[in-house]
Order: structure tokens, then C-alpha cells, then sequence
């Protein structure tokens, strides 16, 4: 069996412009290893929605992809402020994002059913004032 | 449609990756909001846009998309045209405005592909 490969990037907070640059590199990485289009594209959009989000809601954080034998596993661990009620977040077009962050395209309330929706398994674990790390599961067997 | 048809039917200036001109896409979309391409797009290979952010040549890249086309003669930055540039995205800009950008692609035989269930 094969070793396990991860990749882990910094999600800075700061910076709208460089969200993404981790959902890039992890895709890049995707296609080196020969995966499916199909498999590349659901991991690239969900790892992509939920490091927008770590960005726009939660002032940055961490991502972290292992590959394994038969999953890719995406953690993105941030320490902003937390979910209130998941229930709620989870329905499309609900969203709690300021007219500035849809002035820049986002803030729609679709990235968090849109992460469900492209993925095998998705986790969220959040607490208030402490943060939120949420862990997908695409798998890439047949 | 070869991408060089969408240059030509939209009057547009070339940004980036010309060397991409004659790959053929089959339909578009068009949208300002990259919530609603990430979550309703499903193979479209051509986003027309008004917003000018990095995260429109992200969201095309993450869906698989080879052609972004800035409207309203809006010019990106030079950091979105390398980013498009790394990511094989040739970059357009027409002076027209978004409606009769689609209206004039549409026209042109290049459809929104919605009968697709998305
Ligand atoms: N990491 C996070 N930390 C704190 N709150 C979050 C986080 N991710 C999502 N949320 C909350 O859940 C809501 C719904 O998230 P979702 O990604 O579905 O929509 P959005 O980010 O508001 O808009 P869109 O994803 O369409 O651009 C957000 O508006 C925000 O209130
Ligand atoms: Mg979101």
C-alpha cells in the first residue's frame, strides 16, 4: 500500500485576491496524479467554495488534502467565529455576507450546499468564538 | 465555436493565450456573481463577466472553463491576465455590454447549453 500524500496551506484572511491559490495548487497536484477530470472538478469546487468561505467568514485559517488509497480528504480548520446554526447555513441562499462581499461576487448562500453536493462526505464541526473546521470526503475509486 | 468566432462576433482584444484560439467550445454562461457559476454552471466553457476580481479567472479555472470574456470594456489587472495565463484561459474584452454580448454570441449559434439538467 502506498504512502499517504498531503499537501497543507496557510488560507490568509487578508488577502481576497490570493483566495483560491491553495484549491489551485491542490488541483494542479490532482492532474500530476493522473485523477479523473471528474474527481479533480468535485474536489477543486468544494475545497475552493469552503476556502472562499475561510476567507470571507472567518478571517483566514488552514487547509489541509491527504490523498489515500481511496479518498481525498479536505479539512479546512479556521478560528473565526463560528456557525451559529449549521441547520441554517446549509439551505441554499441562506448567507449572512455584507453587500461589499457580493459586490465581489460572492455571497450567494450556495457555497456551503454546493460542497455537500460535490462531495461523498462532508462534516462540520463549529463551535461559537472558537471556529469551524469542516472535513469532505470525495472519493476516487470506482 | 472556435474561441477565435466569439473574438470576432464580439469585436473583442485578446489579453491572453492566443495560442488557445481555435479550441471549440460548445456553450456559455453569464454572470456577475461566481456563487451562482460555481453552484448552477455545469459545462459551459465560456463565462461572459462585468465583475473584475482575480476570483473570476479562479472560478473559471476551478470549473474547467477556457474562455473568460470581460464586457462593458472593462480591463483586468495585469496579476488576473498572468493568472489566466498560468491557467491556459484565454482572456477576451469587448466593449459591449453583457445582454448584447450573450445576445450576440446566442445569436451566433453558441447557446446556455440549460436543458441540461444542471
Ligand atoms: N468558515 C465559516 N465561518 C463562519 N461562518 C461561516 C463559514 N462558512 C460559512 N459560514 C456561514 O454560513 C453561511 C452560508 O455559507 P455559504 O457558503 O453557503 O454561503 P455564502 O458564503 O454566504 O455565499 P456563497 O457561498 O454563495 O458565496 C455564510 O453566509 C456564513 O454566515
Ligand atoms: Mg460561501
Amino acid at each position: 500500500m502506498a504512502d499517504n500524500i498531503t499537501f497543507h496551506f496557510d488560507v490568509h484572511g487578508d488577502n481576497f485576491s490570493s483566495a483560491g491559490e491553495a484549491s489551485q495548487l491542490v488541483k494542479k497536484k490532482l492532474r500530476q496524479l493522473g485523477f479523473t477530470p471528474d474527481v479533480i472538478r468535485r474536489v477543486s469546487i468544494a475545497m475552493y467554495e469552503g476556502e472562499i468561505n475561510m476567507v470571507i467568514h472567518a478571517d483566514g485559517g488552514a487547509a489541509d488534502v491527504t490523498v489515500t488509497d481511496e479518498d481525498i480528504i479536505i479539512v479546512l480548520a479556521d478560528r473565526g467565529p463560528g456557525i451559529p446554526d449549521v441547520e441554517l447555513a446549509m439551505q441554499e441562499g441562506y448567507s449572512t455576507a455584507r453587500e461589499h462581499i457580493r459586490s465581489l461576487g460572492f455571497g450567494a448562500g450556495m457555497g456551503l450546499p454546493n460542497m455537500k453536493k460535490y462531495t461523498d462526505t462532508m462534516t462540520i464541526d463549529t463551535e461559537i468564538g472558537v471556529g469551524t473546521t469542516i472535513t469532505m470526503t470525495v472519493k476516487h475509486k470506482a | 465555436m472556435k474561441i477565435r468566432e466569439i473574438k470576432d462576433l464580439l469585436e473583442a482584444e485578446v489579453l491572453c493565450c492566443e495560442e488557445y484560439l481555435d479550441h471549440e467550445v460548445y456553450s456559455a454562461c453569464c454572470s456577475d456573481m461566481m456563487s451562482d457559476v460555481l453552484a448552477y454552471v455545469k459545462d459551459q466553457g465560456v463565462l461572459l463577466t462585468g465583475l473584475i476580481n482575480s476570483q473570476v479567472v479562479r472560478t473559471a479555472s476551478m470549473m474547467d472553463m477556457v474562455c473568460v470574456v470581460f464586457v462593458r470594456g472593462k480591463s483586468p489587472g495585469l496579476d488576473m491576465i498572468e493568472l489566466a495565463e498560468d491557467c491556459g484561459i484565454v482572456v477576451l474584452k469587448t466593449n459591449h455590454r453583457a445582454y448584447e454580448a450573450a445576445g450576440i454570441l446566442y445569436c451566433g449559434g453558441l447557446t446556455g447549453n440549460t436543458c441540461k439538467e444542471a
